[in-house]
């Protein structure tokens, strides 16, 4: 039973991720453009990315925003690595206090958000001004990693065909398929449809906000402090200057895989398909063209906004 | 002034500029006693020395985005973009001077434009892309600085002109130029803001949009008003900076600097859920921050940590000014008081 009306800006992000690719095909036919290694490491290039904007959606899916992110993913990095090299932790368990770190300190935001009624984007703004300056607590300078339990993950990859997955493309897609079913089949997934679709509604029908809330933006705080401990994976060092701007890019793929920014709507699988539209974006700009990356920021904010203007008027739902 | 009824806000948050300017006094009471020569004042060559008088002059550029953003926040929207701003129109102001052999006024001039455009913009997407000030502003955040590393190639630009270096470095009537040139802004959007038709109209919709637009206030024209006169604000301080140092550096002009205005702002009085603009409040606010992060500095604080407190003012601040948290804490206090009484 699908509406097609209703997932007409999913349907939209899916269009425009496919006319990129046949285009970019058309245009790069002769760089093996095409071959399964490019469109493998197309996946693994947005790993980090991906990760994030799935957390992001969560959140945008409930009403809110965050712009915690990209400071709590490059923070989460330095942890990772000072855990490893300073004090000597394996890398699983560096990487898991990593994970409960950044969970915590969603959490914390979205406790703070509730209790406080504040706006989302001035309490999460000053998240990501103490999650940065937390990074520099922590070290100054970048650590490079090299302890062979790290070494050992980074060098994990699966052969699939003629191509090769690695660790990151593989925890994106639990990621994607785990906050999918937690959207799609579970009480709370359907709480955080219904606070986004109307709070208001939800205070009435006395739908535990506090609760949700926490576990809302605890889940994007963990996605963003699992793509900080992913990026060491390709980095082998841990960079607390990593991740300036990155909540644009997040919310770029959120807004372009079709939910809106207003709340009540979205899907994680969209958000997928939008990472891999900023993808695609990139390598054109960087690697084919040879151009500036500073105009993939504008070009991509540019889709950005001409998506949320054009969701106004496609399936969007009025609001205001 | 616009007050919100039917609220108990102000019950518990101190009058306007009161608590700013308190906190501000306190602040410089600390500096003056425990920090050497901080209280030092000198008259050389007709300038004014003195660490208080530098406090002042390089917070300019924060004074002249809260100015703008008082206005922005006032209307209940956010401009997150003015540091990005102050960047761009600074690159294209020294580009014209270096590679194109213009005069100051020129440069200046398409500087101003420059901001000008990026936050008519802002307005546009706003009012009529109906995008959420949040995101249209983020947009132009990363677009604007991205603009300008494309412009100059991620370079510096230095540029060698008497006219464009004195805007920062000049003095007039014993004070540094920058301080005019905020006082004059300042005073010019005090008075637009309390006389003026359009500085009721902008409070008004900040109260209550929809109320303000069945009443027939020009919301298209208010949005654009706030939005270009933030962008103008951060064009200003952008050519403030660059003078300073005599060079447009795209990678770090105004970086983070929003935050430092944003809070500027709130201590000032302003209200974050729009309605009232204090811009006075905003200026002694500025000032707080600037002195703020050089007694920090000068208390060898690493410039990088400064990020962490300032986040922590910012919201600290924020939550003193909430009335439901307020409204919670109290409720857990009758709460302790009840069970202890239930207890004995």
């Amino acid at each position: 039973m699908i509406n097609l009306r209703a997932h007409l800006p999913q349907l939209a992000g899916l269009a425009a991720f496919a006319l990129l690719f046949i285009a970019a095909a058309a245009r790069y036919s002769g760089q093996n453009f095409l071959s399964a290694g490019a469109i493998v490491n197309l996946l693994a290039d947005q790993a980090v990315l991906g990760v994030i904007a799935a957390g992001v959606t969560v959140v945008i899916i409930s009403g809110g925003i965050d712009l915690s992110v990209g400071a709590v993913m490059g923070t989460s990095s330095i942890l990772t690595a000072v855990l490893i090299t300073r004090h000597g932790w394996p890398a699983l368990p560096a990487m898991g206090a990593t994970w409960l770190a950044g969970a915590a300190f969603g959490a914390l935001m979205g406790a703070t958000i509730e209790k406080s009624r504040l706006p989302a984007f001035i309490v999460t703004l000053a998240g990501m001004f103490i999650a940065r300056g937390g990074g520099f607590l922590i070290s100054l300078e970048p650590v490079t990693i090299d302890a062979p339990s790290h070494k050992a993950l980074t060098a994990i990859s699966i052969p699939i065909g003629p191509a090769e997955i690695r660790l990151g493309p593989v925890v994106l897609l639990l990621v994607v398929v785990g906050l999918l079913a937690m959207l799609r089949f579970t009480v709370l997934g359907r709480w955080v449809y219904a606070l986004g679709g109307s709070e208001e509604a939800c205070r009435l029908a006395n739908v535990p906000i506090l609760k949700v809330r926490t576990a809302i933006y605890a889940t994007s705080g963990f996605c963003a402090a699992l793509a900080g401990s992913l990026l060491t994976l390709y980095l082998a060092s841990g960079n607390q200057a990593e991740g300036v701007g990155l909540e644009l890019d997040a919310i770029a793929a959120t807004v372009i895989g079709g939910t809106l920014l207003t709340g009540g709507a979205g899907s994680v699988l969209g958000t997928l398909v939008g990472t891999l539209v900023i993808g695609l974006i990139a390598v054109s700009v960087t690697s084919y063209e040879g151009l500036s990356a500073g105009l993939v920021r504008v070009v991509t904010g540019g889709l950005l906004l001409g998506f949320v203007v054009l969701s106004r008027f496609m399936g969007g739902r009025r609001v205001g | 002034m616009i007050e919100r009824g039917g609220s108990n806000a102000g019950r518990f948050a101190p009058p306007a500029i009161l608590g700013p300017l308190i906190a501000l006094a306190v602040l410089l009471a600390f500096n003056a006693a425990f920090t050497t020569g901080f209280a030092n004042l000198e008259m050389r060559d007709g300038r004014l020395y003195g660490a208080i008088v530098d406090i002042l002059k390089n917070g300019s550029p924060v004074m002249l985005l809260s100015i703008g953003l008082t206005c922005v926040i006032a209307l209940g929207g956010i401009d997150l973009s003015v540091g990005s701003v102050m960047a761009l129109s600074a690159a294209a102001a020294a580009k014209l001077i270096t590679e194109h052999d213009q005069p100051f006024a020129v440069a200046m001039l398409a500087g101003l434009c420059v901001g000008l455009a990026c936050g008519l913009l802002n307005g546009v997407a706003v009012r009529w892309g109906r995008v959420a000030p949040i995101v249209a502003t983020l947009v132009m955040l990363l677009g604007a600085r991205g603009i300008a590393q494309v412009l100059t190639g991620g370079q510096k630009v230095p540029f060698e002109n008497a006219a464009f270096a004195s805007l920062a470095q000049g003095t007039l009537l014993f004070l540094p130029a920058p301080l005019w040139v905020v006082a004059g802004v300042a005073s010019l959007a005090a008075i637009a803001l309390r006389r003026a038709t359009i500085g009721w109209q902008l409070q008004a919709a900040g109260v209550n949009a929809r109320a303000a637009a069945y009443s027939g206030l020009p919301i298209g024209r208010i949005t654009l008003v706030a939005y270009g006169f933030a962008g103008l604000c951060a064009a200003i301080a952008g050519m403030i900076a660059a003078a300073d140092i005599s060079e447009a550096d795209v990678a770090n002009a105004g970086l983070y600097m929003e935050l430092d205005a944003i809070l500027a702002v709130v201590i000032g009085g302003t209200l974050l859920t729009g309605g009232r603009a204090q811009v006075l409040g905003s200026l002694v606010g500025a000032v707080f921050m600037q002195t703020l992060t050089v007694s920090l500095l000068m208390r060898g604080v690493q410039a990088e940590h400064t990020l962490l407190i300032k986040g922590a003012a910012v919201l600290g601040v924020c939550l003193l000014r909430s009335p439901p948290l307020w409204a919670w804490l109290r409720g857990l206090f009758a709460g302790a008081l009840a069970k202890r009484e239930r207890a004995a």
